[in-house]
Order: C-alpha cells, then structure tokens, then sequence
C-alpha cells in the first residue's frame, strides 16, 4: 500500500509545469473553421463531424448562465481548445514520453495501476496517452478505452448514448463540449459483470491557456457493477485555463455504479463540468466527490431516476481558499416511483473563500412513495469567508418523505484547547478537527485518495494560523 | 534531586475582564495527591486552566513554575508536551477522529516518538478493560453520543495513555453515580506513583473515601483560605464551606 508522509507532501506535484511541448496546438477562439479543424486532425466519422458543427450552432446561439459565479473573464477568444501533446495513445506505461511519464509518476498514477487497480487512463492536455486494462476484465467483456478509439470500435454503443443523457441544449458549456470534445474514456461493463476493483481516469491539463474537454461514457448494463474513479490536476498558470468536461452514465436495470472524483485543478482554473447519471429499476447510482482546487466551479452532478425503485446517494465535500468561489451541488429529479435520494454535502471554506451548496430536488407527480434526505453542513474558518446555501425543491406530489438539513459552524476555541491540552499545536488542532469534519466524505474514498484528501486539506491548511 | 513538581506563585487570573484568582500559592510535590474543594464560582476550574494557560484566561500577576521551569506563559500544548494534563469538565466533541486515532496521535506528540501500533491498541484495550469501557468505544468519534459517565472515563483512559507528571482532574467525579466514581478513582490509583502527582479539583468528598489524599485545599473567592489534610475533606462534607465564607470580607 501506498504511504504518504505528511511532511513529504509538498504542493509542487501539482504545480510542476512541463514545457508546453506539443505535436499541435489549434488556434485560440471559437469558430466554424476552428471546430472543423479538430474534426478533420481527429479524423472524426461524418456523424461526429456534424454532430460538432451543430453543437457551434447551438453555443453560439445559447446565452451565458445569469445566476451563480461571474465567468465574465472567461473569452473564448483567448482559450485554446485543443491541445494534442507530442505522443500517440501507448498501452505501455514505457512507451509515454519521459517528461509526461515524470508527471504521473510523482502525481502516483502508475503505482495506484500496480496496487488497486483494474484499469487506468491518463490524459494529458486534450489527448489520452496512456490506457491499460486487466486481461480477466476484457476476457468478460468489459470496454474501457479511451472516447476515440471508442467513436471508432464501437459506433452503435457510442451513437446510442453520445450527449443524450446530457444533451447539447442544455446549456452554453455543454453546447461548447460537443462542439470541441477531445479525450476522455468510454467504459461498458457487460450484463451482470461486477468489476470488483475501482477503474481510473486520471486528467492533467498542462498547456497553458487552453481548455479541457474530455468525454467520459459509462454504461453499466443490466445487473453489472463498477466504481470509477477520476482525479484531475494542473499547474497554475496566470491566465485563465477551462475545464468543461461531460460525465455521461447509464446504470442500468438492478446495476450498480459509483463515481469517484477528487478535483485539484489550478486555481487559474474555470471548471464548468457537467456531469449527469440515468438511473433504471432498481438501479444505484452513487457520487463520491472531493472539489479542492479551481478559481470558479460550478458542478451540479445529477441523478435522474426514471425507473422504480432506483437509488442515489451524493457525498461530497467542497474547500474553498483565497480567491476561489467553489459553487457546487447535486441535482435529482424522481420519475418513478419507490426512488429515493440521500444528499451529505459538506464545505469547508478560509482565507475568504466561498462555497455554495446549490441543488435540485424534483419529485415528480407519479414517483409515489419516494425518499429524499438532505444534510448540508458548512464549516468557515474564520470571519472573512463565507458559506452559503441555495436548495430548489419541487416536489409535486404527497405521498413522499422529504427531509432537508442544514448547518453553518465555525471551529470553537474550546475544541482547539482541548486537543491543544493533549499536546497538538494549534495548527495540529485545527487540521485534526477540519479532517474529522471531512471524515465521512473520505471514508469513502479508496485508502490512497483518502490519503490524497488529507494530504489536500494539511496543504490547504499551511499557514492558516497566524 | 528536587521533590518539587508543581509551584504556583501569588497568581491573579482575569476571565471576561473579571477578577477570579486573587493570588493563588500552591506546592505540589511528586507522588502527592491534592485536593482542590470550594463552592461554585470559587476559581477551581480557572485554577486548572490557567495552569495549561487556556488563551480565555489572563494572567494579571504570579509565576507557575513546572519541574524547575517557568511555563507561566507557554502554549498549551508545549505545558502538554512538558507532562501537564487536565481532565476537562465538559469534553469536547469532535466528530470524525476515532478515540484510537486520536490517542495514537496526541502520544506521538506527547512522547515525540512513533507510537507502536500493536502494543499501542494492546495496552488501550487493557485500559479500557480495567475502566469497564465498552470497546467499540475504541472505533467511535471523540466523545461524540458518549454520555456523561462514558466522557469522564475516557478523560481517565488519556490520563494513563498518555501517562503525564501532574495530573489535573478537574470535576471528573461530577455527575457521576456511585460505581463510576469507583472506577474514576481505580483509574487515579493505577496511574499514581511515586514520580508522578494527581491535582483534584471538586466540590463533593465521594471520590475522596478510596484514595489516600496528601493534601486538602479550600478554595473560596480565588483565595486558597485553609489547607489541611483529609480531615479537612471531611469536615467540609459535614459542615460545608460557610464558615469559610463568612472569614472572607468582600
């Protein structure tokens, strides 16, 4: 198992910077010829290529969201959208080029592959470099690839589901991602296959100015099982970089999915992701989530359960520093009935940073007997940052148990005191408390996450005291 | 070698701008066992906080010497780290940080070495079996659902995990039945010996009847008025501390 000393945990992982190195690098800005270009150096189908070109229509069509976040300083103008590094898409961890091998190798990758893995995908700015899957995994039938290869090998699957759970009106990012889409992974897991070790994907954005949009496709077909993991990191640059990925999964009749993400982009970074499950009969859908790093967020993952009986669960947990406004939350709409939902959010903010909770609840008229619990709790380190809630409830029929939570705290000095008395320092003291508050959220995490999210939250918490 | 571990020095201590301590002098030798009793409000538990130098607390005036050492204005977990440790009144809660991570952790800190992770569970689960503690404590949040009694065992169990020079019990009998008082005061007489000192602070003579104490001290209006030996304890739960009240003229 992997063992991580808090002392050897240093913040330059993340911020190691390569060389902006790449085979090709589109022009900045958004236009028709620029989104035939990716199509054309992508060698898309016909199908894809209009599919891109009627995503431009769309963005171009669709106005900036009027609530949450100012994103005003993003200018498509100035944001490179495609980015292919200098290598192809290797299956052997020997044949990535040494300086992004050097990368994954200190952020862990090839070593969480060796221990607790069944399979992994690494991508480095726009393209996947590195894919690899356990043999008994592909003699059952499963398919984990990276989205290419799949748009490729494996059309009718690809066709059937690409952008219909999230589809491109939906709003201006996810228009965006349609239109320049690069990356990502493509997993199918087969009728009542349970993958028993978690998958990863692992997204680092290096060149600077530029944006991310990887598409990941999930289906877990009937009585199947899987946990995915992703994990995204970047160094910071000056300028604004983009993340505006799509998480589109399909859990099907009695399977069982959960995704895993811890987030750690730069905190250049716009992370407008969207990310969206449908959920069938009897079906569980589960979204353990870690949001650390990026400027602005605003992430609402989203259940939508339209068979009877399906189930949900989000636990999730936000810490916003200086300069970031982490607007974060889940979203779930009942469609049938016996569907139930259990919410456990939890923030942390400091130094002046915000966290809100921002989430849907829809029950609607004909998911009789449904449940949905909500707990939102909040933890501010101090007077200057702030915490906020915004829960929309629609719940269109009666025969429901709603229930919804939430509490705002701040760390009382008696608590401090207290552990100080048994000979932790103060910074001690405050770390063992916030990581305590963090608890429920990294036990269910996979041991080197976990340890990944302590680690985050010591890092976050350097200096804290003055 | 000198006998002397604890030695407070005409000490005034301000809480909320308030005036509590109003010169307090205390000696406490290794292998004693004091008694600090008083009516409410008298200045018990500022008196413990004071001597961890809680930051709620001002020191107006007075030194608190510690094993030779001036700790009069040291952090409180550098008074920690030198052998002090308090049993609180009121444990604090703190969700999210087993009672094992906990411990192991403040050790580490305490002893500034690794802590063993076998040995460290094995001599938990000895102390937790001798304070007749549920063991599944062992897994459960800092004092998160404990109730009242399962708190102050717990104080009990860190005093003899982390094994400290001066013990400063502060109401740990409090609201306690009879038999948990047993067990609190079993917990004191296994800790006790002869290079180590235990400083209770109490307004009730219960958990006095099974220890052997040295010294008994009446605290009232921050002043320490009497100090005597256990017959003290014992005419106070008689007569209680009016007689003592009255000797002070506001």
């Amino acid at each position: 198992m992997k063992k991580t000393n808090l002392e050897e945990v240093n913040r330059n992982i993340y911020d190691i910077k390569n060389e902006d190195k790449y085979d090709y690098k589109i022009k900045k800005g958004l236009t028709l010829t620029i989104v035939d270009e990716i199509s054309r150096q992508k060698n898309d189908p016909d199908w894809m290529r209009e599919f891109r070109i009627k995503a431009l229509e769309v963005y171009n069509k669709l106005e900036l969201p009027t609530w949450g976040p100012d994103i005003s300083e993003l200018n498509m103008d100035e944001i490179a959208t495609y980015v292919r590094p200098k290598t192809k898409l290797n299956t052997s961890w020997e044949d990535v080029p040494e300086d992004i091998k050097n990368t994954f190798d200190k952020l862990g990758i090839p070593e969480a592959e060796k221990t607790s893995l069944a399979g992994v995908g690494a991508q480095y700015d726009s393209e996947v470099v590195y894919h690899s899957i356990k043999e008994d995994l592909i003699k059952q039938g499963v398919i984990y690839t990276d989205m290419e290869t799949a748009v490729r090998e494996y059309p009718d699957l690809v066709k059937e589901h690409f952008m219909k759970c999230v589809p491109i009106y939906d709003h201006k990012f996810a228009a965006l991602h349609g239109a320049v889409w690069s990356g990502g992974s493509f997993v199918y897991v087969p009728k009542g296959v349970k993958v028993d070790i978690p998958l990863q994907s692992y997204f680092r954005l290096n060149s600077p100015e530029s944006g991310q949009f990887e598409h990941t496709l999930i289906i877990v077909d009937e009585g199947a099982s899987l946990h995915f993991i992703e994990g995204c990191s970047a160094p910071k640059y000056n300028k604004v970089n983009l993340h505006a990925g799509c998480v589109e999964l399909y859990v099907k009749e009695n399977a069982y999915l959960r995704y895993s993400t811890i987030e750690n982009w730069s905190k250049n970074m716009l992370n407008l992701n969207t990310k969206k499950a449908i959920v069938e009969k009897n079906a569980k859908m589960e979204w353990v989530t870690g949001s650390f790093g990026s400027k602005i967020s605003m992430l609402y993952p989203m259940s939508i359960l339209n068979g009877q009986g399906a189930k949900t669960e989000y636990t999730g947990i936000s810490f916003a520093g200086k300069g970031q406004n982490l607007d974060n939350g889940f979203k779930v709409i009942h469609n049938s009935p016996n569907t139930s939902s259990v919410v456990n959010a939890k923030s942390i903010s400091k130094n002046g940073g915000k966290c809100t909770y921002r989430s849907l609840v829809k029950i609607n008229e004909n998911a009789k007997n449904s449940k949905c619990s909500v707990s939102c709790e909040s933890l501010m380190l101090d007077d200057i940052s702030i915490s906020d809630t915004i829960p929309v409830n629609d719940i269109q029929n009666d025969e429901v148990e709603f229930s919804h939570e939430a509490k705002i705290g701040k760390i009382s000095d008696k608590a401090i005191f207290y552990l100080m008395s048994r000979g932790l320092s103060q910074e001690d003291a405050l770390a063992m408390i916030v990581r305590g508050f963090a608890y429920p959220i990294s036990k269910e995490l996979p041991l080197e996450y976990a340890v990944e999210m302590n680690n985050l939250i010591n890092l976050e918490l350097e200096g804290a005291i003055g | 070698m000198s006998n002397k571990l604890l030695e407070i020095n005409d000490l005034y201590v301000n809480a909320d701008e308030k005036q509590i301590l109003k010169g307090i002098n205390l000696k406490i030798n290794k292998g004693e066992i004091h008694v600090i009793m008083g009516p409410n409000g008298s200045g018990k538990t500022t008196t413990a906080n004071a001597i961890l130098n809680n930051p709620l607390y001002t020191k107006k005036n007075g030194v608190i010497k510690f094993d030779g050492e001036d700790i009069t204005n040291l952090k409180t977990d550098e008074i920690a780290r030198k052998g002090v440790f308090m049993s609180f009144q009121l444990p604090e809660e703190i969700p999210g940080v087993s009672v094992t991570n906990f411990l192991k952790y403040a050790k580490n800190k305490v002893t500034g070495k690794p802590v063993k992770i076998f040995e460290f569970k094995d001599e938990l689960k000895k102390y937790m079996e001798e304070l007749n503690m549920n063991p599944k404590n062992m897994e459960r949040s800092l004092n998160v659902g404990f109730s009242g009694g399962e708190k102050k065992k717990n104080e009990i169990l860190q005093m003899l995990v982390l094994n400290p020079k001066l013990a400063i019990l502060d109401e740990t009998d409090s609201g306690l039945d009879v038999d948990a008082i047993k067990i609190v005061s079993k917990g004191i007489q296994m800790f006790k010996n002869n290079k180590n000192a235990v400083l209770i602070i109490t307004h009730n003579t219960k958990i006095l009847h099974s220890l052997k104490v040295d010294y008994v001290h009446v605290l009232v209006d921050g002043k320490i008025v009497k100090t005597g030996t256990q017959d003290l304890a014992n005419e106070i739960e008689e007569n209680g501390y009016e007689k003592y009240k009255m000797g002070v003229q506001e």
